[in-house]
């Protein structure tokens, strides 16, 4: 559904990303995991045309998105939820999830009931200012805000990021539903143990190249990984 | 028919408060200058305020609802000024037939066109800026545009442009108004305007959830200059002389002052405060010397007191919409107790 090929992406002078090439199949949870700076959210705005690569092509269905404007990626159905749980802070929990079907407009009713029933806290604050959320609860509506498009792809940037245990758990749950409902997933995260455990596949990052790759599985039986992100022996 | 389909919306009520504000003001002074009562000082101010007025909702659109400073706008406010002037002093000398009532609609409409295209214009150049770099080329457009209007001939250049025609009116003013407030009230209630809010909210999820930010900005840009345009005309139609050093930067601080006094983001703030800003010098005539020192104080406190969160919420609970809306949920839950 998704494929990356040879992607070059600099930073003025530096060379964030180097030679990276990956898939990601229909159905498929795939996880991109690597350390601080190994360079997965800047694959990401490439991938959402924020950033481009300066050689390589990326295809979604089929079709070349390398010179695809960030805003015309949503109706071809590719939904991104950005790092730092990036809401609208200035309005409500509800008008942040309209605005998820701005490029859709229609059904709209439904499609933010069934984002309730997903995410039950976030119909108890419907009409509570986002900025006044917690932490959890902003990622909780970002991801909401995301499938109010019915992506077919669905990229995650960390969203596991600056939240509790208990709410890590929660939200990856989250992520098993929507991928259950036939969303394909592509998974950012730090926290690689999680990331492995739920992905099919996984790539693992280290300064900008792609260094191991794998099942989620056999990643995680890895002694490389293990020593380099799970800390275990 | 279901209630909620009933029931007004909040925003909608909100609009209707402001125009019934501006209808307000309009009869009050229309009755009084009917029974003699409006001072001659008066009736000089009633077209700079309904400028003024357009000038701050039009600039709040930038800076309320996109979130970019803009400090530019009595430059675009000046392209309005001198199209307008211009054109009609042209159609007055040439045509002398065209009645007032075609002249300064055209005149009107040739300004907020100009105004627009160079708010396009400058937008286009600052896309890739924001913030505090945004507003300084917006304010070294202002000053350019100025130095290029005095060393110009068929603007009169620094001795100014003389006999435009006076066809300005306090009516024309107020319409101008209600033109101004009907088009921005319903660009920020729609879809649109949602559109334009989330860019300031939030640039990378707006962008993220599938709006054109570059659309968006070019939009808000050149209808703010559009109006500032015709702010400008309706401006220049008022006095017998116009000079350029009238539009430098501090007419375009003065315009910011309006917006931020009012309340950034709110329309009927920037209608109160733009008034507001043009009767305070002339309310405080009576002090002389000490005029220009006590208006800064009295901006200075203003600010202070309408940013203070206390305050706001005391005024919150003694708003109109919301007195009302309180007073029955009360009396429901009165009932509901009963």
């Amino acid at each position: 559904m998704l494929k990356v090929e040879n992607i070059n992406v600099y930073y003025g002078q530096i060379h964030a990303i180097k030679d990276v090439s990956f898939e990601v199949h229909e159905g498929e949870i795939v996880s991109l995991i690597g350390a601080n700076g190994a360079g997965k959210s800047t694959i990401l705005k490439t991938i959402s045309g924020l950033l481009r690569s300066k050689t390589g092509h990326i295809t979604f269905k089929g079709e070349d998105i390398s010179k695809t404007e960030a805003y015309k990626l949503v109706p071809k159905g590719l939904a991104h939820v950005p790092e730092g749980r990036r809401i609208f802070l200035q309005m409500t929990v509800k008008e942040n999830l309209e605005m998820g079907a701005y490029t859709k407009g229609e059904n709209m009713a439904e499609d933010i009931e069934s984002v309730y029933n997903h995410f039950p806290r976030l119909r108890e604050r419907q009409n509570q200012i986002a900025g006044t959320l917690s932490g959890g609860e902003q990622q909780m509506l970002a991801m909401g805000r995301a499938m109010m498009s019915h992506p077919d792809l669905l990229i995650l940037d960390e969203p596991s990021m600056g939240l509790a245990p208990i709410l890590v758990q929660g939200i990856f749950d989250i992520i098993k539903e929507f991928h259950k409902m036939g969303t394909t997933i592509l998974l950012v995260e730090q926290n690689a143990e999680m990331a492995l455990s739920i992905a099919d596949r996984a790539y693992v990052l280290e300064s900008g190249r792609v260094v191991l790759t794998g099942t989620g599985e056999e990643l995680k039986a890895s002694d490389q990984i293990k020593k380099a992100y799970l800390g275990g022996n | 028919m279901k209630k909620s389909q009933k029931k007004l919306r909040k925003s909608t009520v909100n609009n209707l408060i402001n125009y019934a504000i501006v209808a307000a003001f309009y009869l009050v002074v229309t009755v009084m200058i009917q029974t003699g009562s409006a001072t001659r000082h008066m009736k000089s101010m009633l077209v700079p305020i309904c400028v003024a007025v357009i000038l701050a909702v039009s600039l709040n659109l930038v800076i309320g609802f996109l979130g970019e400073l803009s400090l530019g706008h009595a430059a675009f406010m000046s392209i309005g000024a001198y199209t307008g002037g211009l054109l009609s002093k042209f159609i007055a000398n040439q045509f002398p037939q065209i009645p007032v009532a075609v002249r300064f609609p055209v005149s009107l409409l040739a300004g907020g066109i100009l105004g627009a295209v160079f708010g396009a214009l400058v937008c286009l150049v600052v896309l890739r800026l924001k913030g505090d770099y945004l507003a300084i080329v917006t304010l070294a457009f202002g000053e350019i545009l100025r130095s290029i209007v005095i060393n110009l001939e068929f603007t009169g250049g620094a001795a100014g442009l003389k006999g435009v025609p006076q066809d300005a009116s306090f009516t024309y003013g107020i319409i101008l108004v209600f033109i101004t407030l009907f088009v921005i009230q319903n660009l920020v209630k729609s879809k649109h305007g949602r559109a334009i809010q989330a860019l300031r909210d939030n640039t990378i999820a707006a962008t993220s959830v599938g709006v054109n930010a570059t659309r968006y900005k070019l939009i808000v840009f050149s209808l703010s200059a559009f109006f500032a345009g015709v702010a400008g005309v309706l401006y220049s139609h008022n006095y017998s002389i116009l000079t350029a050093g009238t539009f430098d930067y501090n007419y375009s601080i003065e315009i910011l002052v309006m917006v931020v006094l009012g309340g950034i983001g709110s329309i009927r703030g920037s209608v109160i405060a733009g008034a507001l800003i043009v009767m305070l010098p002339e309310m405080l005539r009576s002090l002389q010397d000490y005029r220009m020192l006590i208006y800064a104080i009295v901006l200075i406190v203003m600010m202070i007191f309408t940013s203070n969160d206390t305050i706001k919420m005391y005024m919150a609970k003694y708003n109109p919409v919301n007195f009302v809306k309180n007073s029955m949920t009360a009396k429901k839950s009165q009932k509901e107790e009963n």
